[in-house]
């Protein structure tokens, strides 16, 4: 093997890694949020809907749940642009991966609506509250406690996998960033290995926060391992 | 657009590029499958090791722990470049396809470790208390008390993994693998309208991994139904 | 020399001294009983015993021969010489009946299968057992459960027999199969250390009764005299409290 490893080359693009990095994690956020209102909404339409509103949910859920978010991403790109819609590359992935995370979102916060009993929503009814003051008052604050630990989880899943697909079609969060430097300075290995050390910590710091902020707001213990 | 999507469909859908879709197909399905399985193999060595009793085990059981908790948390697109980098130094002209299944095989073994290790520590302890009793090694109390019983904990969660990582592949298409997604940014690239590409690939991803989703849940009913009967010794 | 000589035991779990000091012996063929409050130790003496507790201090000896607890070897050893029967019988649940007890004499010890089956249907047979053999452990009572443990521990032929509050887990009307299995064994002259809250049983088959709290050994005596008449204020008022109705 000749190859002699110069991280320090690689270290030096450690500020630039770094933007990236926070890139990343605005995307997380940004998807994480759209996601869980599409799920709120979508699962509030699965629990509560006639038929055919239920089913059309229900292919929803279905078509971004198996097929790749790459796909759905590169059809937004390079697709739409031929109905003359053309979204820059971070729209698309923004879009793409908001949708995909709703389609993922519905089905835990689905899990999250039957997890509520009758009897708490029946008392509401009774007391006057109707269908949308129902879900604010009794199902969001129980939910929240129920399914904090899957959503939690969830949303470090969509800040490492989900946001790394971006690089693909040249947004600049970490990976892209990573690709971007690594163009420059041929240290593709080392930048990548510190590329992937940021990841670790990245997701330990949120997986850590996640925890403590279930423990306290909602006294749900959440797996931080 | 629409006049030009119905005058590409026959040149689409010709046999050479039926002939090229289909082989994405089944380089998608080949990845899947090959990665994963490795992956579940080495993910129950790697159980085993971390669940090594002793003092002296320790850097062992530090190792396994440490190797599931890393490479969770880095993306596949990620470790997919680092093999890909990795082998590179050492390799000329490696095989795309070898550095796809590297990195599949990483990536699964870290998910499906802690599937299995949730299987094995789903048998009540007492049982194992008593095997130890009995002067069972931990070899013979893992394959005639503890495996038998957690088959019905295991298989489900990581088949359901197995499928979903059918999507996972189209991120190997950036280091240049010819599975789907690569055929199709071929195809786009060759000049047909990216919605007919990627609808078709889409539908053709969807082909592949909601039949077997469902095919999945039918297996989990059945698995949760026998546990309440004997599993097969 | 006693058969089974248990000097100056102690034990930690968690920071807890759950056994302290501990001295007891018991002779060829003895019952001796270990009574007492929940969490006095008694569980967790049968657990040092079988090494799946690593004791502090102190020493175990059978037939002479120290147990050291740090040396596999020495534990399998001692294993091949002791049986234990837990409290919630912890059968394999994934085996019949049959291939539960003889899956250690013919895995671990190496007998030939077919000896070890017929072993095995005359222990079920002397259990009452005899038609249960190809029955898995969710089908049957929590009584024949007890005694299939009973019948896995007797085909290890070991010499000493640990049983864990064999009883406690049962339904009152399953108690008194189990209890006739034990008189059977004591009968026969089996040594055995049981734990036991059963006072009726106690004081009928033990040869020697020993109430333990908060990990030390209280008062040791002979079941008519210790229950009866104890000498110690806590025996006393551990006995006055179980035995006022």
């Amino acid at each position: 093997m000749n190859y002699t490893f110069q991280f320090g080359v690689a270290l030096d693009g450690l500020p630039q890694l770094l933007k990236g990095a926070l890139l990343t994690f605005e995307l997380g956020v940004v998807t994480f949020w759209g996601g869980a209102l599409i799920g709120l909404f979508f699962a509030a339409l699965k629990t509560f809907g006639s038929r055919p509103v239920r089913w059309l949910a229900q292919a929803y859920v279905v078509f971004f749940t198996n097929t790749p978010a790459l796909i759905q991403i590169y059809f937004l790109y390079f697709g739409l642009p031929e109905f003359g819609i053309r979204w820059s590359n971070i729209t698309c992935v923004l879009i793409g991966l908001t949708l995909n995370a709703g389609a993922y979102l519905t089905e835990i916060m689905r899990a999250g609506f039957l997890s509520v009993r009758a009897t708490e929503l029946e008392a509401a009814e009774t007391l006057g509250f109707s269908l949308p003051q129902q879900i604010r008052y009794v199902i969001v604050p129980h939910i929240a406690k129920t399914i904090y630990p899957a959503i939690a989880n969830f949303f470090i899943v969509i800040l490492v996998m989900g946001t790394s697909i971006g690089a693909v079609v040249g947004v600049n969060e970490l990976t892209g960033e990573a690709i971007n430097l690594s163009t420059e300075n041929y240290r593709w290995l080392e930048m990548f290995i510190v590329a992937a050390c940021i990841y670790v910590v990245l997701t330990l710091i949120a997986s850590i926060s996640l925890a403590l902020i279930g423990r306290w707001a909602f006294r749900v213990k959440a797996k931080i391992f | 657009m629409l006049e030009r999507l119905i005058r590409e469909l026959p040149r689409f859908f010709s046999p050479e590029n039926l002939a090229f879709l289909a082989q994405g197909v089944g380089m998608t399905l080949a990845l899947t499958f090959i990665g994963c399985t490795l992956g579940f193999l080495l993910a129950f060595l790697l159980v085993y090791l971390r669940q090594t009793p002793g003092w002296w085990a320790a850097p062992v059981r530090l190792l396994a722990i440490t190797y599931v908790e890393i490479f969770r948390r880095i993306p596949f697109l990620v470790i997919t470049y680092l093999v890909l980098f990795f082998i590179a130094v050492f390799v000329d002209n490696a095989s795309l396809f070898l550095i796809a299944v590297v990195a599949i095989c990483i990536y699964s073994t870290a998910y499906t470790a802690e599937i299995i290790r949730g299987g094995f520590e789903s048998v009540p302890r007492q049982q194992i208390e008593a095997a130890l009793a009995m002067n069972f090694s931990r070899w013979k109390t893992l394959t005639r008390v503890i495996m038998p019983q957690s088959w019905p904990v295991i298989i489900p969660p990581a088949v359901a993994f197995m499928i979903s990582f059918i999507k996972d592949t189209s991120l190997v298409s950036q280091v240049g693998v010819f599975e789907l997604t690569f055929r199709g940014k071929e195809l786009n690239n060759m000049g047909f309208s990216g919605i007919l590409v990627f609808g078709t690939i889409a539908l053709l991803y969807f082909l592949m991994s909601y039949p077997l989703t469902r095919l999945g849940a039918w297996l989990e009913k059945r698995l949760a139904a026998s546990r309440h009967h004997r599993p097969q010794r | 020399m006693p058969h089974l000589d248990i000097i100056d035991l102690s034990a930690d779990y968690a920071h807890l001294k759950v056994l302290s000091g501990v001295s007891l012996s018991v002779e060829k063929g003895e019952v001796v009983c270990l009574v007492g409050p929940s969490g006095s130790g008694k569980s967790t003496l049968l657990r040092v015993l079988m090494g799946l507790t690593l004791p502090t201090a102190g020493a175990v000896k059978v037939d002479g021969r120290e147990i050291d607890y740090h040396s596999k070897a020495s534990v399998r050893a001692a294993r091949d010489r002791m049986a234990v029967v837990f409290q919630q019988y912890n059968l394999f649940q994934n085996m019949n009946v049959l291939r539960n007890i003889t899956i250690a004499p013919v895995e671990i010890k190496g007998r030939p299968r077919r000896e070890a089956e017929e072993e095995a249907r005359r222990i079920l047979a002397r259990m009452g057992l005899a038609e249960k053999h190809a029955a898995y452990p969710d089908q049957l009572s929590g009584g024949q459960q007890q005694r299939v443990a009973i019948a896995r521990a007797l085909a290890l032929k070991p010499e000493i027999l640990l049983l864990d509050e064999v009883t406690s887990a049962l339904d009152p009307e399953l108690v008194n199969e189990v209890l006739d299995a034990v008189r059977g064994l004591a009968a026969e002259g089996m040594t055995m250390l049981i734990v036991s809250h059963e006072m009726a049983f106690v004081r009928e088959v033990a040869s020697k009764v020993v109430m333990m709290d908060k990990g030390k050994i209280v008062e040791t005596g002979a079941p008519r005299e210790l229950i009866d008449r104890p000498k110690t204020e806590r025996a006393r008022e551990f006995f006055g409290k179980i035995l006022r109705h």
